[in-house]
C-alpha cells in the first residue's frame, strides 16, 4: 500500500464540519488531547509502517 | 584507598592475604576479573568450568546491600544453569506473569504474561539483586571445592594499570598494603563507575535523564496479590509514577517517580519516605521499611568493549534504565558471549579475532537494550507538553480499546537479542525455518521427555539434528562439535519441532557454546558444517 494522495473522504465538507465541530467547547489543552487520540485511532486503522512513514513525512511543514 | 562505598549484605570473600602478595616477583595469571558483582562473578564461573583459572579482585568483603536488580529474566537463568547456579534461584525467586497499568487511580488495563509452556525456566523472576550475586559465590565456592581453578580476593582494590604487548600490570591495594599482579587477560566488571575505564581515559557516553526515582522496599502484612502494578500520574501523588512488585521474604519494591530537582537527604528521612508510602497504600496497611535509596539513570555505553587485552562486561560497557530489567540481564550475556570466546583464545584453539567479535555481538545488545529502555523512559516519564498528551491518549484509549495497550509501554522486558548479520554467522539454509531460531538466535528451550533441551546444548559446540542422518562429532582445526541427535517424536507436546522445523521436515543446527544459532540447513554436509564452524570460531 502507499500513502493516498489524491482525495478519498466521501463528502469532504461534511467531514471537514464534523470534525471542526467536534472541538466545540473543548479548551486548548482538550482540543490536544483529542487530537492525539484522533491520530492514534486513524494511525492504528492504518497499520501498515510504510504508510505510516510517507504520512509522517507528508505532515512536515513545507519550508 | 579502601573506603567502603557500601554496606554489606553478604559477607562472603573476606580479605585474606595471598601467596602473590610475598612474591618477589609480581605472578601472572591468565585471567583477572576486576569487580565482583554479578557479572564479575559470572564470568569467573564460566571460565573456571573451562578449567582456565581466574582470580576476581573486588574491593569489598562481600556482596552490597540495597536494592537495585529484583527481575531476572528467563535467559540469566537459563545461562546460570549452565554455570549450575539456577536451582536455588528458582527456588528462592518469585514468579508472576499479571501485570496491571493503572492511570490516575483507574486501572486501564491487565496483562498476562502467558508464559509459553515447554521450558524450564519462567519468563522472570523476582529476586532481590544480592541474592542472585549470593548463589551465584555459592556455586564458585562448590567448584573450588571440586577443584577448579578460582580464586576471589575480598578487599583487593585495583589502583592502577600499565599495558605491555602481552599482559596487563596491576596495582592493588589490601589492608595489609600494595602488590602488583600480571594478567594475559584483564575483564573490566567494576560496574557503572567503572574505575578501570576511567584510569583507561576510555569514553562512556550517552543519554542523561533528568528524573529522580526514589525506591522503598518494604514489608506489609496486608495480602496484596503476587502481580507488577504500575500507576501513571496516580492521583495520590506520592510520585508521578509508581510501580509495586512482590519480591521474596514479603518483601515489597515500590518505586516512586519524583522529579528532578530534590533535596535527597529530605526526600530519604523515614518521615517524608512515609508520607509518600501512605498516600499509597491507604493509612491502614502496616508495613516496616527494609531500604530506601534515591537513584537517577542514564543510557549510555563505551564506543568499544574491548581494548588490547582488557574487556569490558556489565555495567562498566553499558548502563541503561532500569525499565525494563535490562542491567544484570544484559551483563549476564556478555559474560555467556565472551566466556567461550576468550577461552578458546586462551587455549589457542581460534584466533585472537575471535574477540572483537564479542564487542560486536555484545554492542548490538546494547544498542538493543539502550533503544528499548530510552523509549520507556521515555514514555514513563514524557519530555515535552506534546509527549505527555500523546501519552495520556494512549492510556485513555488502552482504557476501551485494545489496539492502543501495546503502545503503553512502562519497560518491555529483557529478552536477549539477536545478532542478525553478525561475522561469526553462518548460512542460514533452513527452508520452511521457524523465524526465533534463526541464525544468530538463542536457542529457545524445548521440553524433551521428562527433561530439557538446552541443558543438552552449550558445552562446546553442538550439532543438533532433528529426523536426519549425521557424523556424531565433526572437527574443522582442531574444533569439536558434538552431536546431539534427537527425533522431532521425541517431544510429544509438538514445541521441538514448532521452535526448530517450522515447516521442514528434518534440520540440523550448529549450536555455539553460549547456546546461538551459528548456522542451521536441513541436512548433513561435512564439509558445510566444516565451514561453519570455522566462520564462527573467528576463522572466517
Ligand atoms: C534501582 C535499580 C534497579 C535495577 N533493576 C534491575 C533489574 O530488575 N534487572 C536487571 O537485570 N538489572 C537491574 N538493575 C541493574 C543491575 O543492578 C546492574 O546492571 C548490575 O549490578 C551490574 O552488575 P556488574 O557486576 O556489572 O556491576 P556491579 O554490580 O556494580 O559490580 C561492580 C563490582 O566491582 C567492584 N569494584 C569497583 N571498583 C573496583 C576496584 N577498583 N577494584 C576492585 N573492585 C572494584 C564493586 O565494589 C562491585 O562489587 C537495576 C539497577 C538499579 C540501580
Amino acid at each position: 500500500m502507499t500513502l493516498q494522495t489524491k482525495p478519498n473522504i466521501a463528502d469532504a465538507d461534511g467531514f471537514y464540519a464534523d470534525l471542526i465541530a467536534a472541538h466545540d467547547g473543548l479548551s486548548e489543552d482538550e482540543s490536544a488531547a483529542f487530537n492525539a487520540r484522533l491520530i492514534l485511532i486513524l494511525a492504528n486503522q492504518i497499520g501498515d509502517r510504510a504508510v505510516l512513514d510517507a504520512a509522517l513525512e507528508a505532515a512536515q511543514a513545507r519550508r | 584507598m579502601l573506603d567502603d562505598r557500601y554496606s554489606l549484605a553478604f559477607k562472603l570473600y573476606p580479605y585474606e592475604r595471598s601467596a602473590d602478595q610475598d612474591a618477589a616477583q609480581a605472578v601472572r595469571h591468565p585471567v583477572i576479573v576486576v569487580g565482583g558483582g554479578p557479572i564479575g562473578v559470572a564470568t569467573a564461573l564460566d571460565l573456571g568450568l573451562q578449567g582456565i583459572p581466574v582470580v576476581v579482585l573486588d574491593d569489598h568483603e562481600g556482596i552490597g546491600q540495597g536494592s537495585r536488580a529484583i527481575c531476572f529474566a528467563k535467559r540469566s537463568l537459563e545461562i546460570a544453569d549452565r554455570y549450575g547456579a539456577a536451582g536455588p534461584m528458582l527456588d528462592k525467586g518469585v514468579v508472576w506473569n499479571l501485570g496491571k497499568v493503572f492511570h490516575e487511580d483507574r486501572k486501564v488495563f491487565e496483562f498476562n504474561l502467558l508464559p509459553e509452556s515447554g521450558h524450564r525456566f519462567p519468563a522472570f523472576i523476582n529476586l532481590q539483586q544480592p541474592y542472585f550475586e549470593r548463589f551465584l559465590v555459592e556455586r564458585l565456592r562448590e567448584l573450588q571445592a571440586d577443584g577448579a581453578p578460582i580464586e576471589i580476593r575480598g578487599r583487593n582494590s585495583v589502583q592502577s594499570v600499565e599495558f605491555h604487548d602481552d599482559h596487563v600490570r596491576l596495582q592493588i591495594d589490601t589492608p595489609e598494603g600494595p602488590y602488583t599482579l600480571e594478567a594475559d587477560w584483564l575483564i573490566g566488571c567494576d560496574g557503572a563507575g567503572s574505575p578501570l575505564r576511567t584510569m583507561m581515559g576510555l569514553d562512556f557516553d550517552g543519554r542523561v535523564f533528568q528524573d529522580s526515582f526514589l525506591i522503598a522496599d518494604i514489608t506489609m502484612k496486608a495480602d496484596f496479590p503476587t502481580e507488577r502494578w504500575f500507576w501513571f500520574e496516580p492521583s495520590h501523588k506520592a510520585g508521578a509514577s509508581t510501580l509495586l512488585h512482590k519480591q521474596p521474604d514479603g518483601v515489597w519494591r515500590v518505586d516512586f517517580q519524583i522529579g528532578w530537582d530534590v533535596d535527597r537527604k529530605v526526600e530519604l528521612k523515614e518521615e517524608n519516605v512515609r508520607k509518600r508510602l501512605d498516600a499509597m497504600l491507604g493509612p491502614d496497611v502496616e508495613y516496616e521499611l527494609v531500604w530506601t535509596s534515591i537513584y537517577t539513570f542514564q543510557c549510555r555505553r563505551m564506543k568499544k568493549f574491548r581494548h588490547g587485552r582488557v574487556l569490558f562486561a556489565g555495567d562498566s560497557a553499558h548502563q541503561v534504565s532500569p525499565f525494563g530489567a535490562r542491567g544484570a540481564n544484559s551483563g549476564m550475556q556478555d559474560v555467556d558471549n565472551l566466556g567461550w570466546k576468550l577461552g578458546m583464545v586462551i587455549r589457542g584453539e581460534a584466533p585472537d579475532a575471535l574477540l572483537d567479535s564479542y564487542c560486536a555481538e555484545r554492542r548490538h545488545g546494547a544498542d538493543e537494550n539502550i533503544l528499548n529502555s530510552t523509549r520507556a523512559t521515555d514514555f514513563i516519564t514524557p519530555k515535552s507538553k506534546i509527549s505527555h498528551i500523546f501519552r495520556n491518549a494512549v492510556l485513555d484509549l488502552a482504557e476501551r480499546f485494545e489496539f492502543a495497550r501495546p503502545l503503553v509501554n512502562s519497560g518491555r522486558l529483557s529478552v536477549p537479542c539477536v545478532y542478525d548479520g553478525l561475522p561469526l554467522n553462518g548460512p542460514d539454509a533452513l527452508t520452511g525455518g521457524p523465524a526465533r531460531t534463526r541464525v544468530g538466535s538463542p536457542c529457545p528451550d524445548a521440553p524433551l521427555g521428562d527433561g530439557f533441551l538446552l541443558p543438552r546444548l552449550g558445552k562446546g559446540f553442538t550439532l543438533l539434528t532433528i529426523d536426519v542422518e549425521a557424523a556424531e562429532t565433526i572437527e574443522a582445526d582442531g574444533v569439536i562439535a558434538t552431536r546431539v541427535a534427537l527425533r522431532a517424536s521425541d517431544d510429544t507436546t509438538g514445541a521441538l519441532a514448532e521452535r526448530y522445523l517450522g515447516t521442514a521436515a528434518s534440520a540440523v543446527y550448529l549450536i555455539r557454546p553460549d547456546q546461538h544459532v551459528a548456522a542451521r540447513w536441513e541436512s548433513f554436509d561435512a564439509a558445510a558444517v566444516q565451514d561453519a564452524l570455522r566462520i564462527a570460531c573467528g576463522k572466517g
